[in-house]
């Protein structure tokens, strides 16, 4: 077992990007980019840039076939990596790139491609590549039972999503059963940038508050450094998705430029507020 | 004969009931979406509800039998027989259902749910189209704001489904995502509802997804297995051996086999679309040939690839053209209770061409693949077998592929499958 006392787990490190940024008076800058988008080196070569002008922590994408919370642009980015034969096991080998270059990251997924290759086993062999924990667009944790216990045995974060629509109750189970960081659905919708930052956002953090201490992520809709400022005010981690992958087409110094924005966006230094 | 059991007699709660969560043993569940649990919860209670509240349950009669035209009759099909080993064969006619199948049975359900939770726009996928003409149908008759979803493909193999569709008033929007099918209608569908829950509820065609639908749908569709059983005991004075119907989705096949559950020496035969051939890889037939995974919101038998990346599924027939299944099925396969058996497209032309001729009833192709089972199942059992068989819905909407299929007209004579013109250009011309 990792979580013996005093060895340094997934979660540790996941819980010290979050210590780190608040210690500076800031939020987190979380950065996603799917695996094989254009290629599956291209995808390590972008991941690399966004951690390298200002991403505290990347959420790398594991394709997946049918993912109904996702909007044209992400659609459209995974397509081309499933059509270019990206495999399950390239993520974990787009981690361990990412871990050894000192750089933290969580992989994003929809539930049945770790169903298949086994709750377990992707818990373990997410550990071994150096990942932190994982995002479950899909998976609540009503269906939950054995990621739990995986992620506990592993040492890894469990985010799951609080969204507009969940009730007082539902964000205590939820939360409750996250680990390193609670990510918020900023608008009830599927990904993608948009003009303005949802007004729904702040009071889903607020209601999320009442019931946890963990950090607070907001994501969905977040595309310029002003509006990443704007989220920094009340959130603990800003996450950007849509915005990147849109930027990744055209190629990585334009990752590179939105991203250095963001960065400045979450310390309060962005500009045409 | 007393009086038939009301499509009401199927909402009543009964052992067969998943459990608090949507769990049909392992399967079912809740695979989704947080920001989607507040929506299938408060259908879930409002279902409740509605399930226990007689004012609900009168309506729904009366819509079903003065609106669908129920209940639906029992027909034998004797020179049919002749080809099935002698077998009696008798065919509930969901054909003979308002809007030419079973589907009316759903969404007259749904649509008076919807009014009851106070929302005014309904969305579904469809397939073949024989769901969203009903749904389109239903939303006409209740005065709902209907959108429906359906693969490019599928748009264009249906035209004329499409067309019904924008006659009762819907707005058809064709998907140019994924493999352009039923699978990524369903994406779709659920893409529109994370955004639209507020004044929209999905009326989901098939006993799948997340709880309550897989419960909820089945509960609509019951009626077609209570009315079979009692009308099949007051003609024969038996019970059927075997009662037969097509599973892509499944719902037909839980409503006419779910109130035989108890009676033990009756199999229940699903017969799935094994396209070109299960061992080709071009098919279908989730259980036959699929694994457990979580798609659209429950875990169930998926075709899916090594990496749990959904495959594409074939089969002539566009409703069955899903690599899904309800969780119900995957639950009954896996406990043995019914058995879940392929057929390929030309079994089921082949059955399909059998019926027009002996019966004089047109079939859709889905439900070709049900004839397809009795045909094979008959000849294995001989005459002393009798059959039911759902006869889920009819086939004016596949005449074309049939025509195609049989070489029965000049093919130069059949409209070419152009590309369906999106809704705005459609509405243009003031449907």
């Amino acid at each position: 077992m990792s979580t013996g006392a005093g060895a340094r787990t997934g979660l540790t490190v996941l819980d010290e990007v979050f210590t780190t940024a608040r210690a500076e008076g800031r939020a987190a800058l979380i950065g996603y980019l799917p695996t094989g988008y254009p290629t599956v080196a291209g995808s390590k070569g972008l991941l690399a840039q966004t951690l390298d002008a200002g991403a505290d922590l990347l959420e790398v994408g594991l394709p997946y076939s049918d993912p109904v919370l996702d909007g044209p642009v992400i659609q459209h980015a995974v397509e081309t990596a499933l059509r270019g034969g990206v495999r399950t096991r390239d993520t974990l080998e787009v981690i361990e790139s990412i871990a050894a270059r000192g750089g933290r990251a969580v992989v994003m997924t929809y539930w049945n491609p770790v169903l298949h290759y086994g709750v377990e086993a992707f818990a373990r062999d997410l550990a071994a590549a150096g990942g932190l924990g994982i995002i479950t667009p899909d998976l609540v944790p009503d269906e939950a039972g054995d990621w739990l216990d995986a992620a506990d045995r592993y040492g890894l974060g469990r985010t799951f999503l609080v969204a507009p629509s969940s009730t007082e109750q539902r964000i205590a189970s939820t939360t409750a059963a996250t680990s390193g960081f609670v990510y918020a659905a900023s608008t009830m919708g599927v990904t993608g940038a948009r003009d303005a930052v949802s007004d729904t956002a702040p009071a889903l953090v607020a209601r999320t508050r009442a019931h946890t201490d963990l950090p607070i992520g907001v994501g969905l809709g977040v595309r310029s450094g002003a509006q990443a400022g704007e989220v920094a005010q009340f959130a603990d981690g800003v996450i950007v998705g849509s915005a990147l992958v849109s930027a990744a087409e055209h190629g990585r110094a334009a990752v590179a430029r939105l991203t250095t924005e963001l960065a400045a966006g979450v310390r309060g230094n962005h500009t045409g507020r | 004969m007393g009086p038939l059991p009301s499509a009401s007699d199927g909402l009543a709660r009964h052992a067969h009931d998943p459990d608090v969560g949507g769990h049909f043993g392992r399967f079912g569940g809740r695979y989704m979406p947080e920001a989607l649990i507040a929506a299938v919860d408060e259908v879930a209670a409002e279902y409740e509800k509605a399930r226990q509240d007689p004012e609900f349950l009168d309506e729904l009669d009366r819509l079903q039998r003065d609106y669908a035209g129920r209940p639906s009759p029992v027909t034998e099909a004797r020179r049919l027989s002749e080809h099935a080993g002698g077998a009696t064969i008798l065919l509930k006619r969901e054909d003979l259902n308002h809007t030419g199948s079973h589907k009316i049975n759903n969404v007259l359900g749904q649509a008076l749910l919807t009014v009851r939770m106070g929302k005014t726009r309904v969305i579904a996928e469809t397939g073949a189209g024989q769901h969203g003409v009903a749904t389109a149908t239903a939303a006409a008759l209740l005065g709902l704001e209907c959108v429906v979803y359906m693969g490019e493909v599928d748009t264009e193999r249906q035209a004329l489904n499409v067309a019904r569709m924008r006659l009762l008033g819907a707005e058809v929007i064709p998907v140019t995502t994924g493999s352009r099918t039923l699978k990524d209608a369903l994406n779709e569908a659920y893409r529109d509802w994370v955004s639209s829950v507020g004044h929209t509820h999905y009326v989901l065609g098939t006993a799948a997804g997340p709880h309550p639908f897989p419960m909820m749908v089945r509960d609509f569709h019951r009626v077609i297995g209570l009315e079979a059983r009692a009308q099949v005991l007051a003609s024969h004075g038996r019970l059927p051996d075997a009662v037969l119907a097509c599973v892509g989705g499944g719902s037909n096949a839980i409503g006419i086999f779910h109130p035989f559950l108890d009676d033990e020496g009756v199999r229940l035969v699903g017969c799935e679309a094994a396209g070109d051939g299960v061992d080709t890889g071009r098919h279908a037939a989730s259980i036959t040939g699929g694994s457990p995974g979580a798609l659209h919101g429950a875990l169930t038998y998926v075709l899916q690839d090594e990496d749990g990346q959904t495959v594409e599924s074939h089969s002539i027939s566009a409703g069955l053209d899903y690599p899904g299944v309800g969780p119900e099925h995957s639950y009954l396969a896996e406990i043995g209770r019914a058995e879940y058996v392929p057929v390929t497209d030309t079994e089921a032309m082949e059955a399909f061409r059998l019926l027009c001729r002996t019966e004089g009833i047109i079939p859709a192709i889905e439900t070709a693949h049900a004839i397809a089972g009795a045909l094979r199942l008959g000849r294995e059992l001989g005459p002393d077998a009798t059959l039911l068989v759902n006869l889920s819905g009819r086939g004016d909407k596949d005449v074309e592929t049939a025509a195609r299929w049989f070489e029965v007209v000049d093919p130069a004579a059949l409209p070419t499958t152009e590309p369906v013109p999106d809704d705005a250009a459609a509405g243009e011309r003031e449907l």
